[in-house]
């Protein structure tokens, strides 16, 4: 494994050359490689017109390249780009689906199954539906592993009344990587909808779509070194066919009059106002920038880092690891409380060592409540990251214990 | 070690906080969260006849910021009226603290005296803005 200022370099993240920063906050947002910061410079500087609607050779150019875009990202993760909905995030794509889809498909006395470690995203969106139209959430609890049991799956399934199954595919806190396609296929099987949260997973393993089978798939763009104000929801075609509009506006009709509007195909029917393009052209960078690294090759290195991390970290008194126990199992992430210090003290005091980690309760209440902390710290791993960084960690958090247990 | 957050006093208050604990049939109380943190505080008040506080205690988790200000704020609103009590201002906690606060930590700063206050006005404390006032960011851009 190279060092950190090997790996940065030969990866080319600008941020990463100011001196003595180890990010380990990717989990939160990513930081940006050279190529999509180009390509975002380069839209603009060179390629920018509005799409959909211009003749003159550079708006024709700036379609092109937002399509191509379009296509990229698709392409990545296993999608068809007429069903890859670009939205402002992923937070807005599992919205989307709740407004349109949920209404005419969760009704009073049906359920929707979530996994106590969905981030609020997953969470208030459905809580706010169940609400509405007399729906209850039923959780599907995660054990000392952070582990979920498809058994109780099945029992939520049983009785026929879930109709949707909504989990993330990567916990942002624990790490978990949960088995999706067998949760697909057994929500599937029982007549229930599935949607997958893949904002933690899209940047970091093999993602797809089709594989999966999931009706939605939703991730983010600047967990996965793109840039903000991008998300994708992928859906299944003839379902999102169906749904009717989310946001209404232009680009996502067909023919308005007086009285009345039709729609636009797929796409762009969910798709309201002038998108992100130079966004989704710099996401399309961003794919491309992992895929030329190998989606494999990212998750074992990753994967590498994060086992390292995990058995640093189980050197040190007092420390306690969130999550399974084993690397291969998990994220490129580590969630830990000290027992001498909070962690808003542990990330404040790191911080001053450069070491970028969050602290809290990251956006997932419910799961604090359950492992019954107010809140972690949460180291979390990119492509950019060596053992080097991990090393650096483990120096400041000494620090951290030195300060708290002193005396 | 020298670290200025940290210093040792604030360190002593959070690792054996004053006036922590409960207080039986308390004359006033508020509870309320630091969401960014998930630090929780309540803060329970005997008072006396004339309205002065007798007695203070509180209860909660969070930070050491968070809760070395309620237990040296404590100390410093024990023997005082409800009505001046309502009328601290976050100066009263910083100054105690004695070290810069950054926006972020602010919150933790002053849950405490927000909770002390809402106790004695009987309902939630009006608070100042959250967010410190926007700064024009430093340099220029480079790429």
């Amino acid at each position: 494994m190279t060092t950190a200022s090997q790996t940065a370099l030969a990866l080319d993240f600008p941020i990463l050359g100011q001196e003595g920063l180890v990010y380990l906050d990717s989990a939160a947002t990513s930081q940006k490689p050279r190529v999509v910061l180009e390509a975002l410079d380069d839209f603009l500087g060179h390629h920018n017109a509005n799409v959909h609607r211009g003749v003159y050779p550079l708006a024709i150019d700036a379609d092109d390249r937002f399509s191509f875009a379009r296509e990229q990202i698709a392409a990545f993760v296993g999608a068809e780009p007429a069903a890859t909905i670009i939205t402002k995030n992923a937070t807005e794509a599992i919205n989307l689906v709740r407004y349109s889809w949920g209404p005419g498909h969760v009704g009073a006395g049906d359920a929707i199954v979530l996994t106590e470690a969905e981030h609020h995203s997953n969470i208030v969106p459905w809580q706010q539906l169940c609400q509405q139209v007399g729906a209850e959430l039923r959780w599907l609890e995660v054990d000392q592993e952070g582990l979920i049991s498809l058994d109780q799956l099945d029992e939520f399934l049983a009785d026929g009344r879930t109709k949707l199954v909504a989990v993330t595919h990567c916990s942002n806190v624990l790490g978990t990587i949960n088995p999706v396609e067998e949760i697909v296929a057994r929500a599937r099987a029982a007549g229930a909808a599935s949607l997958i949260d893949g904002s933690q997973a899209v940047p970091q393993m093999p993602v797809d779509f089709g594989a999966i089978g999931a009706d939605f798939y939703v991730w983010t763009g600047h967990k996965a070194y793109g840039p903000t104000g991008i998300g994708l929801l992928h859906g299944r075609r003839e379902l999102l066919e169906q749904m009717p509009p989310f946001l209404t506006g232009g680009s996502m009709i067909k023919q308005v009059s007086v009285d009345e509007t039709s729609f636009n195909e797929l796409p762009f029917k969910f798709e309201a106002g002038t998108p992100p393009i130079a966004e989704t052209v710099a996401l399309g960078a961003a794919v491309e920038f992992i895929s030329e690294l190998g989606i494999e090759r990212v998750r074992a290195h990753e994967e590498a880092i994060t086992a390292y991390a995990l058995s640093a970290l189980r050197q040190i008194p007092g420390l306690t690891i969130q999550g399974p126990p084993l690397a291969q199992q998990r994220g490129a992430l580590v969630s830990f409380t000290l027992d001498c210090a909070h962690p808003h003290d542990v990330a404040e005091i790191l911080g001053r060592d450069q070491v970028c980690v969050r602290a809290g309760h990251h956006c997932t209440q419910p799961l604090m409540k359950k492992l019954g902390v107010s809140a972690t710290t949460r180291a979390s791993f990119a492509v950019h990251n060596s053992t080097d960084d991990v090393d650096e960690l483990v120096t400041s958090l000494g620090r951290v214990i030195e300060i708290f247990s002193g005396r | 070690m020298d670290d200025a957050l940290y210093r040792e006093e604030i360190l002593e208050h959070y690792k054996r906080p004053h006036n922590f604990g409960p207080m039986e049939a308390p004359d006033r109380e508020s509870f309320d969260t630091n969401p960014l943190c998930g630090d929780e505080l309540r803060v329970m008040l005997k008072v006396d006849d004339n309205d002065v506080v007798e007695a203070v205690r509180f209860e909660g988790h969070g930070c050491a910021i968070s809760q070395a200000s309620a237990s040296m704020i404590s100390d410093e609103v024990t023997g005082i009226k409800l009505d001046d009590l309502a009328r601290l201002d976050r100066s009263a906690v910083l100054d105690l603290l004695g070290i810069d606060i950054s926006a972020t930590r602010m919150k933790c700063a002053l849950l405490s005296l927000k909770v002390l206050k809402s106790a004695a006005i009987g309902t939630l404390a009006d608070w100042e803005p959250d967010t410190a006032e926007a700064v024009r960011p430093a340099g220029g851009t480079q790429l």
